[in-house]
């Protein structure tokens, strides 16, 4: 671990000029990715700005849309057991008890959560090449031991995914990231939060240097039923990331889908969505062919680097057993693990 | 706890020895210790003027060093050194002093001894700072560059190349052949012939491999190491640094698990020893987790199995050829084959073992070293047989039941497996089991019912103990044995309790101390009997003494009662034939004219009986598997295991080595590789998140049974011991019931869901 200064700015203003002060800042809260990546020497920030004591961004509070907003600081454990959460957003409740664990969970927050990256063997072991941590120092991981790498949205330059689930489930609900910046406040749809890698694979956000995250606001809910699963697919049973995930809404007229929203993780770089795969759902009676129609088309161009050819059909199959759980109101439990 | 935790308990063979705790589920004696933090492991001990060593890993897997730049490192402030092969103290040059206790033939590596590079992490400097973050940042900053050579870290691509270790591992010799495999083979109606794969695995205990050295002035040296064996520590440092024994004190009291990557001193004791020697200073040196993924492992193995039967399932042959890796310096060898030669009644058995050469540490050994490997495939095979000639598992095993040792001809000392196979499957429910596969399925999950059987050596080593019994009614045993966790502290009181008649609180049990009276390192499930002998003898040496002291005085109520008509209990001597008439120990000392009474005695394993008997413990295990086959989803959620190991001296810590042992069988069936990069030459998923051992969700219902077994011949107090029995056939038996539920037979381990779906490709 590098050496570094340390601010505790009192305001998200004195926060914002305490990371344009120094372009080698990075912004520490609950630092269960960053203090281990900054151990190992991946992330090597010469100025820590510690934001975790920040007045007003650990509340959940209603806003006028009849969303919430999640406060960047709330953390996982508080914004999964919230009872507003629970009720109106399970899906998003669901994801995030799927993740990590319980100690993980209780430190790590909102905000940092949209901010972790990626589990990358290549960008986690700082000896090695990797573009994300160097940029044009290479990707062993295309030849490499890539079982956990995406399928999707890969570029030549890096084949890393996004590991977050919460991201998941927020990309389906069509959350808003809030951010400041020394220019004001700005809205960032979940969807343009993260990036592809694209030839620029050290960029993970669409977050500019100088801005932090103050809240992510969920919509008015649509989905607070019963229809909604949070699917995921892992090695063990607990913290472990997952090699598919699918998170899927659906908003029910009788037995026919009025509305539904997919998104898939463990995939790509970011959360991936196709709206033109939900449009298929859309007033159908839901059934596995039409399932399987939806799935080809979510996963349409997915690609394997060997290890990982068989996410390819695991993700078609996840995506199946995801829809049909929703569409049957049997969400996916994270505390009995049998999937339904 | 489980009712079955008294079975398995004999009445002891002395009937004078009253014996309250030995044989009863006591709790741990150091567990306060242990969950309060009182107990303090190799990295917790501090020195005044304590400076920080963090090692530098290098980055390729073969090659040399080209240049190695400290000026960054050595220019941070609190920076003391930097030590490279470039400027290292001088150490011994014979590369036999660096051979410990456990060495397997070859060269053992020497760290920062020249520019060559043998594999990927090794240590190519080591920093020494003020502080550990001091050391840990400026290790970033030295900067080494390489002129690499090609190399090779996949077995398979180097399997041409195998060859016969020239010199064996003592131990470690190879059945001979008996009958004609070939023959057999050819001969006999139903047949498997297959090839079977592990994957490498890393121990991963949970403490991190850490030695602290404190120096204490005139070249003197206190040494707290992660290891399990003090003295092996201590030998390996008077040997590679040119020291005295009197001059080097190693302290482990405690380990925080170790399964055999604390059997050799591992690569930070040299470096700290080192740089504590040469800075005339305390170092300490504590590995990351990602460096513990830098040294030894359980080896990859590639293995053929053809076994054949008659219809009626006898075996007529057994053929059992592996080729393990190795690095380029050491030939590592353990036993695979071994067990095909003596698990059944086979008339025609053939086994062959090589080696072949990686560009990779030295393998070691990793709790049962070789024996899951190994009885994976023969109990994979055994396995696919049953279907072949529509027999169940079971039967085919009880149809060739071994009466005797095939492998060499000699009687077992005990062998329950018989009843370990009736009672396991009696509780499992196995008579349930419809034998048809993919035919058992609740919801969308299919249930597989599966089975193997396990066998591990009951060993005893030569140790030494030391016994003192003072006046106030204490009594203290010592032998430098380790505890890893396993309950070795708690045996010990428990066998030394009983044998002065004292409660458990009046006994102290100290291990892991070079002081102490010489033990062998901890290993190979042999330190309950070894350890537990040698204490058990020592004691009773004080107890003949103290009993002779209390015969001699003056109106003694036993002056003439033999020491069996006497039963020690409650802190005296009385007679069971009339307990109104004893002597107290105070008593007894006190006319002995005594404050104390000190005893050292050494048990070694009885030659006679090691040339006439053959001793092992077995298992036979039992699994039921979920899967949800359309998501490539195993569950394992339920296990009986049933072990014959003699006498259990402890059901509670007995039972508890056996789900440790489930657990990692567990994990080496389904979860856990150490993933190489053949290209970089190095194993990149080095950390808990990405090296997937078990979590309490992947565990569920775990049965343990002691089968009753008179043992009376290994050595004085039964007992065969338990470290590895629990992991021997736990794969197999889940791979077995993941075949029964899906009808996919994974010769591949671990069966993770990529392994799964391939299996519908080769459909």
């Amino acid at each position: 671990m590098n050496r570094f200064s340390y601010a505790r700015p009192g305001s998200v203003a004195d926060a914002l000029r305490e990371v344009a002060s120094n372009p080698a800042a990075k912004i520490l809260a609950g630092g269960t990715n960053l203090v281990d990546l900054m151990k190992y020497e991946v992330e090597r920030p010469t100025h820590l700005v510690d934001v975790s004591r920040l007045p007003g961004l650990k509340e959940i509070e209603e806003t006028e849309t009849g969303g919430l907003r999640i406060g960047a600081l709330v953390t996982n454990t508080a914004a999964a057991y919230d009872e507003r959460v629970k009720e109106r957003y399970p899906l998003l409740s669901s994801a995030i008890l799927a993740g990590a664990t319980a100690q993980l969970r209780n430190a790590a927050t909102t905000g940092g959560n949209l901010l972790q990256r990626t589990r990358c063997y290549y960008f986690y072991d700082a000896a090695m090449p990797c573009n994300k941590r160097v940029p044009g120092s290479g990707c062993p991981a295309k030849q490499g031991v890539n079982r956990i790498h995406a399928i999707l949205g890969t570029s030549e330059h890096c084949i890393a995914t996004h590991p977050s689930d919460m991201c998941v489930a927020l990309a389906a609900l069509e959350a808003v990231v809030k951010v400041a910046g020394p220019n004001g406040e700005r809205d960032i749809p979940l969807a343009d939060f993260h990036r592809l890698p694209g030839n620029m694979p050290e960029k993970d956000t669409n977050l500019h240097a100088d801005e932090i995250v103050l809240a992510v606001e969920l919509p008015e809910p649509r989905f607070a039923g019963k229809h909604h699963t949070y699917l995921k697919l892992r090695d063990r049973l607990s913290y472990a990331f997952a090699l598919v995930s699918v998170a899927v809404a659906l908003e029910m007229d009788g037995d026919r889908v009025a509305e539904a929203r997919i998104a898939l993780g463990g995939v790509a770089h970011k959360p991936w969505r196709v709206p033109e795969a939900e449009d298929l759902l859309r007033g159908k009676v839901p059934d596995r062919a039409l399932f399987a129609s939806v799935s080809q088309r979510l996963l349409e161009g997915a690609q394997g680097h060997g290890g990982n050819d068989f996410k390819v059909p695991l993700a078609h199959r996840a995506v199946i057993r995801a829809l049909s759980q929703a569409a049957a109101g049997t969400p996916q439990s994270h505390t009995d693990k049998r999937i339904q | 706890m489980h009712e079955n935790q008294r079975a398995g308990m004999f009445q002891p063979h002395d009937t004078a020895l009253h014996q309250p705790h030995v044989g009863a589920p006591r709790n741990r004696v150091d567990g306060r210790a242990k969950v309060t933090g009182a107990a303090r492991y190799a990295a917790e001990y501090t020195a005044p003027d304590l400076a920080y060593g963090h090692v530098v890993s290098g980055a390729i897997a073969k090659g040399r060093i080209r240049s190695i730049d400290i000026s960054a490192a050595m220019a941070v402030p609190g920076v003391v050194q930097v030590f490279t092969h470039e400027n290292r103290p001088r150490t011994a040059w014979r590369s036999k002093a660096y051979q410990d206790e456990v060495a397997p033939p070859g060269t053992p590596f020497r760290p920062l001894y020249d520019e060559k590079i043998l594999y990927s992490g090794q240590p190519v400097a080591l920093v020494v700072a003020e502080d550990s973050e001091i050391a840990r940042y400026a290790a970033s900053l030295v900067r080494v560059t390489y002129e690499e050579e090609k190399h090779e870290t996949d077995l398979a691509k180097v399997r041409a190349q195998a060859y016969k270790p020239p010199k064996t591992r003592s131990g470690m010799a190879p059945p001979a052949p008996r009958g004609d495999a070939e023959a057999g083979f050819g001969a006999a109606p139903v047949k498997v012939d297959e090839s079977y794969r592990i994957a490498i695995e890393h121990h991963n205990p949970m403490e991190l491999h850490a030695s602290t050295v404190v120096w204490e002035g005139g070249g003197r040296i206190t040494v707290y190491d992660k290891i399990q064996g003090v003295q092996n520590t201590q030998s390996y440092i008077t040997h590679v640094f040119g020291l005295s024994k009197d001059d080097v004190h190693v302290k482990s009291p405690f380990v925080g698990g170790a399964f055999g990557s604390g059997l050799r001193p591992q690569y930070q004791l040299f470096l700290a020893v080192m740089a504590a020697l040469e800075l005339k200073r305390s170092v300490r040196v504590m590995l990351t987790r990602d460096q513990m993924f830098t040294f030894t492992y359980r080896p990859d193995a590639l293995q053929d199995m053809a076994i054949a039967a008659n219809p009626d399932g006898e075996l007529q042959a057994i053929r059992h050829d592996v080729i393990g890796n190795t690095s380029t310096f050491e030939d590592y060898q353990e036993s695979i084959v071994s067990w095909s030669a003596m698990m059944y009644h086979c008339d025609n058995v053939a086994t062959t073992y090589k080696l072949a050469q990686t560009d990779t540490y030295t393998p070691g050994d990793m709790r049962a070293p070789g024996a899951p490997t190994g009885m994976f495939a023969l109990e994979s095979a055994m396995d696919e047989l049953s279907y072949r000639l529509g027999m169940d598992p079971l039967q085919l095993r009880l149809k060739n039941y071994a009466e005797i040792n095939e492998g060499d001809g000699k009687p077992f000392t005990s062998k329950e497996l018989r009843a370990a196979y009736q009672l396991g499957a009696e509780r499992f429910g196995w008579a349930r089991r419809n034998p048809k596969p993919r035919s058992m399925k609740e919801g969308r999950e299919l249930i597989g019912w599966g089975m193997a059987s396990g066998m591990w050596e009951a060993q005893m080593q030569k140790t030494t103990a030391r016994a003192t019994l003072t006046i106030d009614g204490k009594l203290e045993v010592g032998t430098a044995t380790a505890d890893i966790g396993t309950g070795t502290y708690t045996i010990l009181t428990q066998i030394a309790a009983d044998a002065l008649g004292l409660p458990m609180e009046k006994v102290t049990a100290l291990v892991g101390d070079s002081k102490l009276p010489f033990s062998p390192v901890e290993g190979g499930s042999w330190a309950a009997a070894s350890a537990g002998t040698a204490v058990h003898l020592a004691c009773n040496t004080v107890r003949e003494q103290l009993f002779k002291y209390a015969r001699g005085m003056d109106g003694s109520p036993l002056a003439n009662a033999e020491i069996g008509r006497v039963a020690f209990r409650n802190g005296r001597m009385e007679l069971i034939s009339d307990p109104s008439r004893f002597v107290t120990i105070q008593d007894a000392m006190r006319a002995g004219a005594v404050d104390r009474i000190e005893a050292e005695e050494t048990g070694s394993p009885s030659r006679i009986t090691q040339l006439r008997y053959a001793a092992y413990t077995h298992s036979a295990i039992f699994a039921e598997v979920r899967v949800d086959e359309e998501l490539g989803r195993i569950r394992v959620t339920r296990i009986v295991d049933a072990v014959a190991a003699g006498r259990i001296l402890n059901p509670k810590t007995a039972r508890s080595q056996i789900l440790g042992g489930v657990v990692f069988g567990i994990g080496m069936a389904l979860t856990e590789e150490s993933m190489m990069d053949h290209h970089l030459g190095r194993f990149m998923n080095h950390n808990y998140a990405e090296y997937h051992i078990p979590v309490n969700a992947d565990v569920h219902d775990i049965d343990v049974i002691f089968v009753e077994e008179h043992e009376d011949k290994i050595n004085p107090i039964g007992v065969k011991g338990l470290g590895e029995i629990g992991i021997v056939g736990t794969a197999a038996a889940i791979a077995n019931a993941v075949f029964h539920a899906t009808g996919k037979r994974v010769r591949h381990l671990p069966i993770t869901v990529d392994r799964l779906l391939e299996m519908e490709d080769a459909d």
